[in-house]
């Protein structure tokens, strides 16, 4: 029976994804896409049918094992957020060359305008890259719909099928109506050996048929009822708009302008010249990089006008907004009151008491006495030690890079040079760093500031907890340099003399300063409390 | 009818609650609703605002439009004023009125509330001295919602309420008495 649910879009996804007989979900955190897999992991019908949805180490782990999962005939869905899928780029990619058996959806969360991220790269290129089909939906209802849709166009292309959101609709809440759920695909594993055995003779042949497939895979596009052309009849502007940008379009919309809603591609050149021969320009509306627009140029040809980021009608970076678009379509608008006189930025900043604070007191503690001293830095809470008070690192690039840019600079003889990376990054993409820095016997001083969680994202369980001693003995860090502590203000003297005296040391040392969080902390009080109430 | 409402604060102060009592306010009403958040990392005290919604017909953008706000809705009183460029003609202004100092560059406080209170329509209370006077130290941001009923034509008090029975409903009656009786202070407080 269908329901009305009021539900944040990526908690559509989820709800879609199960409704649509999920098996599994892997992902690794990361805004805005984390609430998906929360959401299938609290599920009731999640959990009445089994369904898989443990964190994974990272987007290339994630990916692989829902690979396994469609290969066993099972339903799969990968989330993560847009530069997950740099990480999990390599079986993503051929993952397209050996098909799938059972559905298979990457879902990525683009997050233009960075709210919580280092570039504003689209998806939607990963999936032309690949040659599969992309589906982009622009409201939580047709997040909701377009799972059952995607997994079925996945299993009836044996193509995995990307799905990209934004933050905007990635964390907007909104009325889905539900329906019946579909049941889970029972196991039938792939026997084509052939097709999944990608040595060159056989990924020759795969790839000559995922090629052999775009016809269909555009057919589906020009046919699909998530892509609709609205001619008005009148010449003069006709509008493309994407994803969320074609519900900026809605909130402006001049009556007498014709629109192409495009959320399935590849771009449904059709459609395209269609409304180009009842318009006399063209602009196009998308949320992210110019990925319709530039191909829009290339089905019209140069001597027709073209217009959007790339010509300066929307900005060329950030998100779209209401405003942005309003102006383009030559809406009048804006401000009543100007911006305040009394304002001053309010940038986010490490808890009261998080641990990572007692780490960069004693940090810089320690290298005011060693102004040389560069210290690499990585991606979690303990980034915002870039702002002040502390004002503690210099490099914060990607997942696991503080280990290894660590290890570069000391290659060029660079000294003292200190990694900070969190528990969750570690074990991310920062162990085969180590084992570089270890192979190397790199002078450099890691500091694995372990919180017990994957902070940042909102406490999710984090892979290697209670497991990085083992871990760092394991990959070769010599036991004299490795030291545990507890990064407290009245323990301050050990710390400082611990990293004094590993600064100095001409190779590999580890130092894991190790208190939770005070956000899961917090809430696991919380919890007992309740429980002792009831 | 729609109503527009830009709601802020800072990380932790709660504006997500108010937000979903709202939301299930909305729904017990048959609107229709959008509530575009913030997650990640800008909760962590930072500044942080939510778009909410609201409208017998069907709303397209999640995002509300500069100039369109029927309502800035904040639980600081210079959060508030960060909205401004997306306040209406005819909007109006509700906000805690107690400054939350986590920055070192925090604007002066009387010139804050003197720019504050030169806007046309602003309503501003201690929230949080309310909430203490009530007993109900963390129902402060319930307080802001019971100041704000009387600009949300598009719901009356009644559904407001309800949404509190079932919301807080889980943790317990005396969450539920707590918080009514917070909102009923910030409703009564602003005639």
């Amino acid at each position: 029976m269908a329901e009305k649910r009021l539900l944040l879009g990526d908690e559509a996804v989820a709800l879609g994804a199960l409704y649509a007989g999920l098996s599994g979900v892997y992902a690794y955190p990361g805004t805005p896409s984390t609430e998906i897999t929360e959401f299938i992991q609290k599920d009731p019908l999640s959990k009445e049918r089994g369904v898989r949805s443990r964190w994974c180490t990272n987007e290339k782990t994630a990916m692989e094992a829902a690979l396994g999962m469609s290969y066993a005939g099972k339903r799969a869905l990968v989330c993560m957020k847009h530069v997950g899928m740099n990480v999990c780029a390599d079986a993503f990619v051929n993952a397209a060359i050996t098909g799938v058996n059972g559905g298979l959806v990457v879902l990525a969360a683009d997050d233009p305008s960075m709210h919580s991220s280092q570039n504003e790269q689209d998806s939607r290129f990963y999936g032309k890259f690949a040659l599969i089909p992309i589906l982009e939906p622009s409201t939580q209802q047709e997040c909701f719909d377009m799972q059952a849709y995607a997994f079925d166009l996945s299993e009836r292309l044996r193509l995995p099928v990307l799905m990209r959101i934004v933050t905007r609709l990635a964390h907007s809440r909104a009325a889905v109506e539900t329906g019946v759920p579909r049941s889970q695909n029972e196991l039938n594993p792939d026997n084509e050996r052939t097709r999944w055995v990608l040595l060159p003779g056989n990924a020759r042949r795969q790839y000559a048929a995922l090629v052999g497939k775009i016809p269909e895979t555009e057919q589906c596009a020009q046919e699909s009822p998530y892509n609709t052309l609205r001619l008005s009849g009148r010449r003069g502007l006709g509008v493309i708009a994407s994803g969320i940008g074609y519900n900026y379009v809605l909130e402006n919309l001049p009556e007498d302008v014709s629109v192409l809603k495009v959320s399935q591609y590849p771009l449904p050149a059709g459609q395209v010249r269609a409304l180009a021969s009842a318009s006399d320009e063209i602009l196009v509306v998308e949320d992210g990089q110019p990925f319709i627009e530039e191909q829009v140029r290339g089905i019209l040809g140069a001597g027709y006008p073209v217009s959007g980021r790339l010509t300066g009608r929307l900005p060329r970076t950030g998100e779209l907004d209401p405003d942005c678009v309003a102006k383009a379509l030559g809406r009048t608008g804006g401000p009543v009151h100007g911006p305040a006189r009394n304002l001053a930025p309010r940038p986010p900043q490490l808890c009261q008491g998080c641990g990572h604070r007692d780490v960069y007191t004693a940090l810089n503690q320690v290298l005011a006495d060693y102004p040389e001293a560069r210290v690499f830095g990585d991606i979690g809470c303990y980034t915002l030690g870039a702002l002040p008070p502390y004002r503690a690192i210099d490099s914060c690039v990607d997942m696991g890079a503080s280990i290894t840019m660590a290890k570069g600079a000391a290659d060029a003889g660079m000294h003292p040079v200190v990694a900070v990376i969190g528990d969750s990054t570690f074990t991310h993409s920062g162990m085969t760093s180590l084992l570089d820095a270890v192979n190397d016997n790199a002078a450099i001083t890691v500091i694995l500031s372990d919180n017990l969680t994957t902070a940042m994202t909102g406490g999710q369980d984090s892979a290697g907890t209670h497991k990085f001693e083992a871990i760092c003995l394991a990959l070769g860090v010599e036991r004299d340099h490795l030291h545990v502590v507890v990064p407290l203000p009245k323990n301050m003297e050990e710390i400082t003399r611990t990293i004094r005296k590993e600064l100095e040391y001409k190779g590999v040392s580890v130092i894991i300063p190790q208190r939770e969080c005070m956000q899961t902390l917090a809430r696991k009080q919380r919890l007992k409390q309740a429980q002792k109430q009831q | 009818m729609k109503t527009d409402i830009k709601l802020s604060g800072v990380g932790g102060q709660g504006i997500l609650s108010i937000a979903t009592v709202i939301g299930q306010a909305a729904t017990t009403a048959g609107l229709h609703l959008k509530q575009a958040e913030v997650h990640g990392m800008s909760q962590r005290g930072g500044d942080v605002q939510s778009d909410l919604r609201l409208s017998t017909e069907d709303i397209h953008s999640d995002l509300i439009a500069l100039g369109t706000a029927d309502l800035i809705l904040s639980m600081e009183p210079m959060e508030a004023l960060r909205y401004l460029p997306y306040l209406g003609k005819e909007g109006v202004v509700v906000t805690s009125s107690k400054p939350f100092v986590n920055i070192p560059d925090y604007p002066d406080e009387t010139s804050l509330l003197e720019e504050l209170d030169a806007l046309p329509r602003v309503a501003r209370m201690d929230i949080e001295q309310v909430a203490r006077t009530l007993m109900a130290p963390r129902s402060a941001n319930m307080v802001l919602l019971g100041m704000a009923a009387r600009y949300i034509p598009i719901l009356t008090p009644a559904h407001l309420r309800e949404a509190i029975r079932t919301i807080f409903g889980s943790k317990g009656e005396k969450t539920v008495s707590d918080n009514l009786k917070a909102f009923d202070a910030g409703y009564e407080g602003i005639q």
